[in-house]
């Protein structure tokens, strides 16, 4: 376990495992490359723990453009191949507001209101890694 | 009525850092002008967007920020320009999906819906300036902070 | 003309006015703090009404430095507006009238004259003194038109602001259950107020925790086309934060126009009424009529 604590900081947003589930916290303003190297770091995370989970809390994050949203999409779709579940959790209102009215309503994205929603989320057991329902049981 | 102070500036828009100054530059004069939380959010939002197009199309440039006034209304106008190869077919790039470079091609179409008022000016092979003018229609709530 | 000779000792009369602002701009100030446009706003202490008595004469200086006494855009008064505005608005809440604001502000006046006036030698030319009085009269003039016409927005903005309290005292959100909030809705949905209701809930949604969002529209006479995109909309951006939005009392009439406009309304969960809506939450959570398993009852 990571005991690092997520800081606001160029370069690198530390990856926190607890038990089967990586919990990721962003805050404030992202720089791309942080991003980017997050989204890295995740993949590579869940392939060495065989994580099963990946919480994303972004209840400090106070915009979310479409870039931003474009790099969780990913994530969420790149651990679904490593056969781990993504939530992002925490969403603001006005990030959730203003990401709709830009088109971006990520679709393939799980969300929960709160770090503990989404754990609680991961631990029922999951019928399909694809939210929606739309194919239920298709696991 | 407030003072323009901190909210008229040129800032550069050379690296994917630039972003995030204009980005926080904006925040910080939106919520000087009043700017409610979410209108707020969806200007910084729009600009980050256009920053960014200014960035990975236009080869970089600059955003220029000024304060509008019209009648007891303020506003926040934001003027992105580049020197890069221009935009061939305008109307074509405004409708969503287009993408000629890295993203989900929701940039100049889904920044148009972000904001009031929206103009591209872009000549093939002299640049393009997109200028976006958002008001503070809303009164900024008591509760809100910085 | 004497006035002509008199420009060589003394310089344009709106740069006296100007020297005299700053060289008086205590005694102006300290004059004004007693005239009742000052005394009236400023009640708590004198020295706050100085204060703003000297700001407004440094700003009227800085007007007059640029030659053009009556120019109400002057960037020289851009430091004073917001407090002018204030002390405008202020006088207005307290029931006067613009011509009664109007008639303070000109009250402003006689005393810098008579400063001013007594500042001059006795020996003066009488046409100089009178061109720097004229002068101090047309920027006590315009002092006067940017007090009114920053009031006046003032009183606009109050207006949108008490257009937008009503709108928010329209929109009560009521928390139903643990995690299950709603708005019943009443009347015509414009734009404007389906933003702020849309505003609401999600904050709602944030402060309550809540897994589900009722917006009931039982009471909503029509929806057209832009109405039911800002329920799509306020639908999506809860699922964005981890909630369900379900929408309840769709009356058939309502349900028609939703089909003749062509709007897909495919995504979002409705139920016929409010109870349906309540009882659909409530199953989801896991919690029946005896709430057994109480879901989402996390601590808040």
């Amino acid at each position: 376990m990571t005991d690092e604590f997520p800081h606001l900081g160029k370069g690198h947003v530390p990856v926190l495992r607890l038990g089967d589930v990586l919990l990721v916290t962003l805050q404030g303003d992202l720089h791309d490359s942080t991003a980017e190297q997050l989204q890295q770091d995740i993949g590579e995370t869940i392939a060495r723990t065989r994580a099963t989970g990946v919480v994303i809390d972004i209840s400090g994050v106070e915009v979310v453009d479409s870039f931003l949203g474009r790099v969780l999409a990913e994530i969420a779709a790149q651990a679904r191949l490593l056969a781990a579940r993504t939530v992002v959790a925490g969403m603001r209102p006005a990030v959730a507001i203003t990401l709709v009215e830009l088109g971006l309503t990520l679709p393939g994205l799980r969300t929960a209101l709160s770090t503990e929603e989404a754990m609680q989320l991961l631990a029922r057991p999951g019928p399909d890694p694809r939210p929606g329902g739309t194919r239920p049981g298709s696991a | 009525m407030r003072t323009a102070e901190g909210v008229e500036a040129c800032l550069p828009i050379r690296s994917d850092m630039d972003l995030m100054w204009v980005r926080q530059h904006v925040r910080q004069a939106a919520a000087r002008l009043g700017f409610g939380l979410v209108d707020r959010t969806k200007l910084v939002t729009a600009a980050s967007e256009l920053a960014r197009n200014t960035l990975v199309h236009g080869g970089g440039g600059q955003m220029e920020s000024a304060r509008v006034t019209r009648g007891h209304l303020q506003g926040l106008r934001l003027a992105f320009s580049d020197r890069g190869p221009g935009i061939p077919d305008v109307d074509r790039t405004l409708s969503d999906g287009y993408t000629t470079g890295d993203g989900l091609g929701l940039g100049l179409g889904g920044a148009r819906r972000l904001v009031h008022e929206f103009a591209i000016d872009s000549r093939p092979g002299a640049g393009t300036t997109v200028t976006v003018v958002s008001w503070a229609l809303r009164p900024p709530h008591p509760r809100e902070e910085m | 003309m004497p006035e002509h000779e008199a420009e060589g000792q003394h310089g344009s009369p709106t740069w006296e006015v100007r020297d005299f602002l700053r060289r008086r701009r205590e005694q102006i100030a300290q004059r004004w703090a007693d005239e009742s446009l000052f005394r009236a706003v400023f009640t708590v202490s004198r020295d706050e009404a100085v204060e703003a008595g000297r700001a407004v004469v440094e700003a009227l200086a800085e007007v007059a430095g640029t030659g053009r006494p009556e120019n109400p855009a002057a960037a020289g008064f851009t430091t004073v507006r917001e407090q002018l505005g204030r002390m405008g608005a202020a006088r207005a809440r307290a029931g006067l009238t613009p011509a009664q604001i109007s008639v303070e502000v000109d009250a402003l006046r006689p005393p810098a004259v008579d400063l001013l006036v007594a500042d001059f030698p006795d020996d003066a030319p009488a046409g100089f003194v009178r061109e720097c009085t004229n002068a101090l009269t047309a920027l006590m003039g315009t002092l006067r038109l940017v007090v009114m016409e920053t009031a006046l927005n003032e009183g606009e903005a109050m207006l949108d602001r008490q257009r937008l309290q009503m709108l928010e005292v329209a929109t009560p959100v009521i928390r139903l259950w643990d995690g299950i909030v709603a708005v019943p809705l009443i009347g015509t949905l414009d734009s404007a107020r389906s933003q702020v209701v849309m505003e609401t809930l999600l904050e709602a949604v944030v402060t309550e925790q809540a897994r589900f969002a009722i917006l009931d529209i039982t009471g909503v006479p029509t929806v057209d086309s832009l109405v039911a995109q800002h329920l799509m909309k306020t639908v999506q951006a809860a699922r964005l934060m981890g909630a369900e939005c379900i929408v309840s009392g769709i009356r058939p009439a309502i349900a028609q126009t939703i089909v003749h406009l062509g709007l897909d309304l495919g995504t979002v969960v409705t139920r016929a009424g409010l109870a349906d809506a309540l009882g659909y939450a409530l199953g989801r959570l896991g919690a029946g009529i005896v709430n057994a398993a109480p879901r989402g009852a996390e601590p808040r």
